[in-house]
């Protein structure tokens, strides 16, 4: 009954003149007939139901459709090709009966039900695909012609290197970084304890111009000394700069910072000296101490910040002072030393947030140079500079950049393994390792009792690695015949 | 004279440098100006070309119904509402209906909401038809003309057909009344019976400032390359498809859902307009009706549209040369749409993006509260202020009478 009802409703919205051909014959519409006319309507309405259930269309509908239809102009059931490239299927193809009715001008749209056309091959062509590609190219080409940088000048990375534990990891990040840039790049690596192979081999893999400039000391372990040393082979690059006449924007990429693509495009818009805001993410050996430092932030504040290093702006968006990081909460509590696990700090003002016009740097007078710069060659006598601010003598014509600092658009943060630990070199291990033992929790049933035989012959030296060498591949050739589930200890 | 003829060849050197530099300024610009069939007309000011009298009716034709539910100022219809409100505040507006050359009737006939939102018309042809009877019984102005300076907001589906089911309102025909006036409506399609030769075609009614709160940064790169948002299948009318769009929708399902170069799907996703402001070409496929606010919304946001309905007419269709801004597909040809949009040249496609970006073009499609230079409103003026001076036949001689005011189904002679 609500199954009638429903059609009842469904055909009540359609509206359409089916209705007067079907409305005489549906049983539901008029109770007066009885006997056996109204068992053989119910009967036929009946089956006509069962099929369409079947078949999942309204069968009933065509069967009546054809019966009582008069002018059926096209049906055609059976899919065609049309001659030529490609064919369409048509599912369904029927005219409505109202073309005879009244449109005062001839319309080719038609009302009614329309087939839904699908090709028989409905994968994308690969040529249009690479058509498509091209276009979404050239249309954002355009885009950036229009609404990006008008002439992009040169970037010149400047980064400070050791080889160390993690400085494949470090300048991964940043190499990563540089290769995605845009606009054309020269990188200057100065490297503490001279050139080596190991880096040279690893920038070179990044395809990018590089200059591999050596530094005749090795890195201090105080981190303060570091601090120094690093300022001084910065220094260095940037005699490079003068040097080579590199034109461009000189930006100082550290090894160990987090850099954003947008920080890129920011850079090319700065005249002469820029200054960016840099999120500090202290580190802190200790979890637990700098999570009471956040504690604490949340309760005061009620949010935990990150501090950030850069510029500070007034409401006309000038600049009138610098954001530093406040270190009193963490003066007693600092790492001193690399093998420290206290938190590290930056300095007060990083390089990484400064950059300049490398036409500032040039012995050659230029084309409207500030008058604000100190002379260059100042360069060469002092050997320390704390932060590139002590070039200007009016540290107040620095341009903020990234919406006047609101904007980070870089991170630093400091993580170092400790000073003392080995690595392979490449972190490719060639070899087999001296000392293999199975973790504590293993799926090897039998290797309980190789755990304890292990540790215990560790303890009596080199003689027994060939033997143990043999043994966990012997428990793994077994455990891979028979499903184990993981004992636990 | 020697001084003098320094004089002119300094002046015209002046002239020549300048000109140059003006070019060069218009030119970093990327936009193009936009002219279609009547002349540059996308900026004229209609103030001062005509007048406008604005009927005073009863508050249970508009500001009542509008009480009664204010989603009315939301929805896509609600072109009707803000015409009126614009036209009690503007400068063509004149109270001496002696000197005017368009009369405006403000009846609310798509206010009538279900509790999904979507307006029944069932009582609107009743509701204008007392309008009107008001109005030629109160003013001598109707019968003066029987309506032919007279002009009405219809957005509704299918305009004054007053049905939102096609056959239906094919049926019905125009309302026999306004057979004589100057309809402002939504819906356009060529030699259709609900679209009377002079109407004026509209853009639905978008929300400005929601659009507006949701533009990205202009040098964000298009990454998407066609983008569509919406139903495939009516699965509540029509669950098998082939009536809903024309089997359009349906089709454009069935052959591109796995094409990666195709962003098409049926959700809502919160980022739509910021997606839309990625995309190279937007599809405007028909629904029930052949118009959507997609058209105003891919304008909107720089998205070339892609328009796939047969014989439709795009608003402002003599202002607007549509063929040069959007993609025309015939229903025939979608299972080939993305051979059709793959094959288009790249400096077309560059162009179009430039019509699109010209402002002029932007604003001739919404309808802002206040109201600005420009936008859809003063094109509905511009396009009345076209149509002036009245034909001699408008007037009609003194007992002529060409309304049948009992045609029409019986229904809708009842009174409102």
């Amino acid at each position: 009954m609500k199954l009638s009802v429903f059609r009842l409703s469904y055909w009540n919205r359609r509206g359409i003149s089916f209705r007067s051909s079907i409305a005489s014959l549906d049983p539901s519409f008029d109770g007066g007939f009885s006997g056996k006319s109204s068992i053989f309507w119910l009967v036929i309405h009946a089956l006509c139901c069962l099929i369409s259930l079947i078949l999942g269309f309204r069968f009933s509908h065509l069967v009546l459709f054809f019966l009582f239809s008069t002018s059926v102009t096209n049906l055609y059931t059976t899919p065609f090709l049309s001659p030529g490239s490609g064919g369409v299927s048509q599912l369904l193809r029927l005219k409505p009966l109202e073309t005879t009715s009244s449109t005062v001008k001839s319309s080719r749209v038609v009302v009614g039900r329309h087939g839904i056309r699908i090709r028989p091959w409905p994968h994308p062509n690969p040529i249009e695909v690479m058509r498509a590609h091209q276009l979404l190219v050239r249309v954002q080409k355009e885009q950036k012609s229009l609404y990006g940088v008008r002439s992009p000048k040169t970037v010149i990375a400047v980064t400070p290197t050791y080889v160390r534990t993690f400085q494949a990891l470090h300048l991964t990040g940043v190499m990563h970084s540089l290769m995605l840039v845009p606009y054309d790049l020269v990188w200057i690596v100065v490297e503490a304890g001279g050139t080596t192979d190991e880096t040279a081999s690893f920038i070179a893999k990044s395809g990018l111009k590089t200059i591999h400039i050596g530094f005749d000391q090795k890195m201090p372990n105080t981190w303060e000394d570091r601090h120094k040393l690093e300022s001084q082979m910065r220094l260095h690059a940037l005699r490079r700069v003068r040097d080579d006449k590199l034109d461009g924007i000189v930006m100082f990429a550290d090894d160990s910072n987090m850099h954003s693509m947008e920080l890129f495009d920011e850079i090319q818009t700065v005249k002469w000296f820029g200054a960016l805001s840099v999120g500090i993410l202290a580190h802190s050996g200790h979890a637990e101490e700098l999570s009471s430092l956040l504690m604490n932030q949340v309760k005061s504040k009620g949010k935990p910040s990150m501090p950030i290093q850069g510029p500070s702006c007034d409401s006309s968006q000038k600049l009138v002072g610098w954001h530093v990081l406040n270190t009193l909460p963490y003066a007693k509590k600092t790492a001193a030393f690399t093998n420290d696990k206290a938190t590290l700090m930056p300095s007060k003002m990083e390089w990484s947030g400064l950059v300049l016009n490398s036409r500032l740097l040039w012995k050659e007078p230029v084309v409207d140079k500030p008058t604000w710069v100190k002379d260059l060659n100042l360069l060469d006598d002092s050997e320390e500079m704390d932060s590139p601010l002590s070039l200007l003598k009016d540290p107040s014509m620095v341009e903020p950049l990234g919406s006047c600092g609101r904007h980070v658009l870089l991170w630093w943060l400091r993580v170092e393994a400790r000073a003392d630990s080995k690595f392979p070199p490449g972190w490719i291990i060639n070899s087999p390792l001296e000392i293999t033992v199975p973790s504590k929790r293993t799926p090897w049933p039998d290797s309980s009792s190789d755990l304890t035989v292990a540790i215990k012959e560790a303890k009596s030296g080199q003689s027994a690695t060939e033997r143990r060498s043999g043994k966990p591949r012997g428990s793994k050739s077994k455990s891979s015949k028979t499903k184990q589930e993981p004992k636990s200890f | 004279m020697k001084f003098s003829s320094w004089i002119l060849i300094f002046l015209v050197c002046n002239l020549t440098v300048s000109t140059i530099s003006a070019f060069r300024l218009s030119r970093s610009q990327p936009t193009e100006r936009i002219s279609g069939s009547a002349g540059d007309v996308l900026e004229d000011d209609p103030v001062g070309r005509l007048k406008v009298f604005v009927y005073e009716l009863p508050s249970k034709y508009n500001k009542k119904i509008l009480q009664k539910d204010p989603r009315c100022l939301t929805h896509m219809f609600a072109a009707e509402i803000y015409m009126q409100r614009f036209l009690l505040s503007s400068p063509v507006r004149t109270l001496n209906p002696e000197e005017a050359d368009w009369f405006y009737v403000p009846v609310y006939t798509t206010c009538d909401l279900t509790p999904n939102g979507l307006p029944l018309p069932f009582k609107s042809p009743r509701m204008m038809r007392s309008a009107i009877q008001l109005i030629a019984s109160n003013w001598p102005y109707w019968n003066r003309t029987e309506g032919a300076d007279h002009f009405f907001v219809v957005p509704h589906d299918f305009g004054a057909c007053f049905h939102y089911q096609e056959e239906k309102a094919i049926g019905r025909g125009i309302l026999p009344l306004l057979q004589r006036a100057t309809l402002v409506q939504t819906f356009g399609q060529r030699n259709h019976v609900c679209l009377k030769e002079g109407s004026i075609t509209v853009p639905p009614y978008a929300p400005p400032q929601k659009m507006q709160s949701h533009l990205i940064p202009e040098k964000t790169p298009r990454s998407i390359f066609v983008y569509f948002r919406g139903l495939f299948y009516d699965v509540g009318n029509d669950p098998e498809g082939g009536y809903y769009a024309r089997g359009a929708r349906a089709a454009v399902w069935e052959n591109f859902k796995d094409n990666p170069l195709f962003d098409i799907s049926t959700e809502h996703p919160t980022t739509y307009y910021e997606d839309m402001q990625r995309a190279i070409f937007c599809l405007c496929p028909l629904g029930w009706a052949p118009w959507s606010p997609r058209l105003v919304e891919a304008v909107i946001f720089g998205c070339i549209p892609v328009i796939i309905a047969d014989d439709i007419v795009l608003p402002f269709a003599d202002a607007i040369p549509w063929e040069d801004i959007g993609v025309f597909v015939d229903e025939k040809d979608v299972p080939y749409l993305d051979t059709i949009l793959t094959s288009i040249p790249p400096e077309v496609i560059l162009r179009k993006q430039r019509l699109l970006a010209n402002p002029s073009m932007k604003q001739a499609m919404l309808f802002p509260q206040p109201a600005q230079p420009g936008d859809a409103f003063h094109q509905v003026l511009n396009g009345l202020a076209r149509k002036l001076p009245h034909e001699r036949n408008v007037y009609l001689r003194p007992g002529e009478k060409l309304l049948n005011w009992t045609a029409g189904p019986v229904a809708d002679l009842k009174p409102w």
